[in-house]
């Protein structure tokens, strides 16, 4: 049983290391705006076609209409992630994610670890699995799913993915019971940070912008122009003239996609989409994950070979 | 004879699905066992989170041997035809008799099917159940292909006798049976094996799994109750909860923990919800403050410091928890206090449906038609008004928006906080009932109003843009909304036509639909109609009414106006009719055939749902004394003979009926009984005393038969076979006067 950690960065540390040792490739956060680690083409679009992959990673994540201005214990507009996907979902995925627990510190002979219904569903990236939330003494600590699709695509064979709120989590094996006070580095370090040290400013920043500041007109039009991006990015023939070489544009596609994601996100959180509109939309972040998705397993990394094209 | 013990081990059920699931893997294994010809003594089904069990006692070895014979084709048939009967037979040609014909000779195919042991017959049928097993939801996992509602792990399949034990051996998508299973997660980890039911249960419970789910609950019911009992608490008892917790824990282990005082003022509804939906906790109420001040959680395991870990984690969950809700509460309360007019002009902005316009504009409608009703249940119409504009408030509330399942209740409060009369904030909470088939009725009369108004402007509305419910399509709950009607117009005590209502409501729409293309004067137009509907109680007279002024006025009508003249009748009917199919499903819980309810239909006014029940009610019971039946039957007869005649004279047979064209003493004491009844069942109708106008009619019964008995209507004399003819139109008459005998099922 290994001691507890003492810090944010301890229990990410130690998550790393033991996906590592499971043969996870740890790969780093993808940089761009995201509302959840499961938007990181990581997960998003290595979920599709035959290939095995197993990879860990933080990722940061930003839901604006989260934003408490860094006073509300629990709610944050950027928070972090900690994600897994391993595809095919290997038979001891459960006792893999409870080792996982382990590692942080938390003594399965004290707690309560459940396994509760929670089937997942991303109206935005047209996915849904089935799974659970797990409970730790009645708090959930990750999401559990099997992904039954991603982009319209039936997955063969199966991804499982862990999704772990890291700061929930963190501040339950610390103790902290305000986000802003758990330490983020060593507290015996000689500059000793809290979390509240490096967002507490962010927080309010973000908030005030998210909420209040900023330009609706501009977010709608930077919306269009994503969109309008995808479509073309993906409409271009397979061969790329230049090299004469079967060059599909999905990442650089689905990287518009992300962004009209997060813009509809930040349009949401200024209260500028009405409940109708809203569905309308998710409907075209959605149509712009299947476009992406359908390009990618047209890809090598999405199973695509010369000899069997229609993966 | 042995006995079958099947494990299908998992990672972990949802609770929901567990039962179900028991039960058909019951239904489906032994379907098909019994189909194979096995049969078995009593079956028994379990289910835990991570376990489906199966036990069949004094199942049969073997199926017994079949035989069966087919006749093929003629010995001289063409050989295709001959080829063709032994692939279907699956026997060869040298297996085939010979038997002599009528014309030659036939082949004939003696099917012997041998009987199977028990055991071959199990590993056809388990994997076939597991491979179709109806799960709500299913899924794959890793690299495979079979589908099931997480991914199996293992299946234990045993057959066992005195002798001793057998793995009934077959595999399913690579995951072979055994004799092994597993106990709990944490407490016991690793396999063992078992040899047969009882020791299964027994190992099981040693590796501490309870494997009923009703002994888990009954477990978490009794450890809860005493817990509380031994702080001088009560347990508020809620049985979906029990039984939702019994399936998330294979080892129950019952703890109890505070809440903290800083909570203890936030409405119970507010402590329950959010403790119930989000953590699963049991509330504790203490009986001398009659707050909740506690909550009972359930472990799935034991711990070395007796659950003290747990029990604060779940603790603090459950503070952050309530710390949100009594954030939101304190937000509210400003809000409401201050005339929850933030929320009001909130609801400008929140669309209701894209064709039907804001929530605000909806409120508009209901509060108009609420006034409309108001006079109807008994409620003073500003009242029902009020009730109306500020019902809704709430759904822009912070808490109903973290606890949707809250509105109405934190609506009630809202008002009181407002300042609102308690009928005004009683409506808040109550116009949305009845939410489900158990959900209590409003009976307060502002409640009433402002429940049907809501009610039937939804109904209407979605009729007035034609998105009404399709099969299982009913995105909006219209079923539910209209079945809240009947149930609450059934539930009086206020007598209710709904037509008029309908009408004005459909009205309502077509003027929010049609106001941005068209001019004012024909919205003008249509609201002179709406005022002319709640003066004259019926659209067709209203719109003549101002069809005709307009005429005066030599103005043609528009045409968006003549529109809503020829279209909304129709809308108006057919939404009576979705009233009257709600009626239906209402009342055939209540034993009454819908052919009665069809009876009692044919009789206006329809629209008054009071009324048709009542004819209903009284027809039923009519029918189910051997008086009853007899009458009809003699109706029928009455009715086919004078149709028959009708058909073939080609002249209706209705007046007229003469006592001194009469011949035979039956027709005379006929007539005298038929003017008795009548003179009975006149003021019985008129004061809706259905049963005894009934009552009445069952007297007829005696002298018709006796009628039948002793005269033959189609007589030689003219005169006489009309008036008995048109003795019979007044039997059909008479007994029709509370329904239509015609059309009930015989």
């Amino acid at each position: 049983m290994p001691d507890t950690p003492k810090s944010f960065q301890e229990i990410i540390l130690r998550l790393q290391s033991y996906w590592a040792s499971k043969g996870c490739a740890i790969m780093q956060p993808y940089d761009m705006e995201v509302g959840a680690g499961t938007f990181h083409p990581a997960t998003t679009l290595r979920s599709l076609g035959s290939r095995p992959w197993a990879a860990a990673y933080v990722q940061p994540s930003r839901r604006p209409t989260d934003g408490r201005y860094g006073e509300n214990p629990n709610r944050l507009q950027h928070y972090y992630q900690y994600q897994v996907l391993i595809k095919p979902s290997p038979p001891d995925l459960q006792a893999l994610y409870l080792g996982s627990l382990e590692a942080i510190g938390i003594d399965m002979a004290l707690h309560d670890i459940r396994f509760v219904e929670d089937d997942w569903e991303s109206p935005t990236l047209g996915a849904w699995g089935l799974g659970w939330e797990v409970w730790c003494d009645g708090m959930e600590v990750s999401q559990f799913t099997y992904f039954q699709q991603v982009g319209g695509h039936d997955c063969h064979p199966v991804s499982g993915e862990l999704t772990y709120g890291l700061e929930r989590l963190a501040m339950y094996v610390l103790g902290v019971d305000h986000v802003m006070d758990m330490p983020f580095n060593d507290p015996s370090a000689p500059i000793p940070l809290t979390y509240g040290d490096v967002f507490r400013q962010t927080e309010q920043e973000y908030s005030r912008h998210n909420f209040d500041a900023a330009t609706t007109e501009k977010l709608f039009r930077h919306f269009e122009d994503a969109e309008a991006e995808c479509q073309r990015l993906l409409a271009e023939p397979a061969e790329d003239p230049k090299t004469a070489k079967r060059i599909v544009m999905a990442h650089p596609a689905y990287d518009q996609c992300i962004k009209a994601s997060h813009l509809f996100n930040l349009l949401d959180a200024r209260g500028v989409i009405s409940v109708t509109e809203r569905q309308a939309y998710i409907g075209r972040v959605r149509a712009l994950a299947k476009l992406c998705a359908d390009a990618f397993v047209q890809t090598e990394a999405g199973g695509w070979t010369p000899e069997a094209p229609a993966a | 004879m042995p006995d079958l013990l099947l494990e299908l081990f998992s990672e972990e059920i949802p609770a929901r699905m567990q039962a179900r699931a028991a039960d058909d893997l019951k239904r489906l294994v032994t379907d098909g066992l019994v189909e194979a010809g096995l049969t078995y003594a009593s079956a028994g089904a379990f289910a835990t989170p991570r376990r489906l069990v199966l036990t069949l006692e004094g199942l049969t070895g073997e199926s017994p041997t079949t035989r069966e014979e087919r006749r093929g084709p003629r010995t001289d048939a063409p050989e295709k035809a001959i080829e063709g009967f032994l692939r279907g037979a699956g026997v060869t040609k040298d297996q085939l008799e010979v038997r002599p014909d009528r014309k030659g000779e036939v082949y004939f195919a003696v099917i012997e099917r041998p009987g199977r042991p028990a055991s071959e017959i199990i590993a056809d049928v388990v994997p076939q159940v597991i491979r179709t097993f109806p799960w709500p939801k299913s899924m794959r996992w890793g690299a495979g292909s079979l589908r099931w509602v997480r991914p199996l792990h293992s299946i234990l399949c045993l057959l066992s006798d005195e002798a001793g034990s057998q793995v009934v051996p077959f595999a399913v998508d690579g995951i072979a049976s055994g004799d092994t299973t597993e106990g709990h997660r944490f407490m016991a980890p690793g396999r063992f094996s078992v040899t047969n039911f009882a020791d299964y249960e027994t190992k099981l419970k040693r590796a501490k799994v309870i494997l009923r789910a009703d002994e888990r609950a009954e477990h978490i019911r009794h450890d809860a109750e005493q817990m509380a009992f031994a702080n001088g608490m009560e347990l508020v008892e809620d049985t979906g909860l029990l039984a939702e917790v019994a399936g998330l824990v294979e080892w129950p282990v019952v703890l109890m923990g505070e809440i903290e005082d800083r909570f203890l003022d936030l409405p119970p509804e507010v402590l329950q919800t959010s403790m119930r939906e989000h953590q699963k906790f049991f509330s504790v109420r203490n009986p001398k403050t009659g707050r909740i001040e506690r909550f009972v959680t359930v472990a799935n395991r034991e711990t070395a410091d007796h659950g003290a870990t747990i029990l604060a984690g779940n603790q603090k969950v459950l503070s952050a928890r309530l710390s949100d809700a009594a954030f939101f509460w304190e937000n509210d309360l400003r809000v409401a206090r201050a005339g929850m007019g933030d929320w009001l002009d909130g609801l400008k902005s929140v669309t209701f449906h894209a064709k039907l316009g804001s929530q605000a504009a909806r409120i508009d409608r209901i509060a108009a038609l609420a006034r409309e009703i108001a006079p109807m249940v008994g409620a003073d119409a500003d009242m029902a008004e009020e009730a109306a504009r500020i019902a809704k408030a709430d759904l822009r509330s912070e808490m109903v928006g973290e606890f949707p399942e809250l509105q109405g209740v934190m609506g009630r409060y809202y008002a009181l906080a407002a300042g609102r009369a308690a009928e005004v904030a009683d409506a808040a909470r109550d116009h949305w009932k009845p939410m489900g088939q158990g959900d209590e009725v409003p009976t307060a009369p502002v409640s009433l109003a402002v429940a049907l108004a809501d009610k039937i402007d939804t109904l209407t509305g979605f009729w007035a843009i034609d998105e009404k419910p399709t099969g299982s399509k009913d995105p909006y709950a219209l079923r539910r909304a209209a079945l809240g009607i009947v149930r609450i117009v059934l539930a009086g005590p206020h007598r209710l036509t709904l037509d008029r209502f309908v009408d004005a409501q459909i009205l309502r729409h077509k003027i929010a639909i049609t106001r941005p293309k068209v001019g004012d004067d024909v919205i003008d137009t249509l609201e002179e109609i709406l005022g002319e509907i709640a003066e004259r109680g019926v659209f067709g007279a209203a719109f003549k009414a101002v069809t005709d002024r307009l005429k005066d006025k030599g103005e043609a009508p528009a045409e968006a106006l003549r529109s809503v003249g020829d279209l909304l009748p129709d809308l108006s009917t057919d939404l009576l009719a979705f009233f009257h199919d709600r009626l239906k499903v209402h009342l055939r819980d209540e034993g009454i055939r819908h052919d009665v309810i069809d009876a009692a239909l044919s009789k206006p006014p329809t629209d008054d749902l009071a009324l048709v029940v009542a004819r209903a009610r009284a027809l039923a019971g009519f029918l189910a004394t051997p008086d009853g039946e007899n009458l009809v039957q003699g109706y029928r007869r009455a009715a086919n003979i004078l149709t028959q005649a009708e058909e073939k004279d080609g002249v209706e047979y209705r007046f007229g009926a003469d006592p001194k064209f009469a011949e035979t003493d039956e027709e005379r004491a006929l007539f005298k009984a038929l003017s008795e009844a009548e003179a009975a069942i006149t003021p019985a109708l008129a004061s809706e005393d259905f049963a005894a106008a009934m009552t009445h009619m069952a007297s007829l019964r005696a002298p018709i038969d006796a009628f039948f008995e002793a005269v033959q209507v189609n007589s030689d004399n003219q005169v006489v076979r009309r008036n008995r003819l048109n003795l019979l139109h007044r039997i059909v008459e008479t007994c029709g006067a509370v329904a239509d005998l015609s059309r009930l099922e015989g």
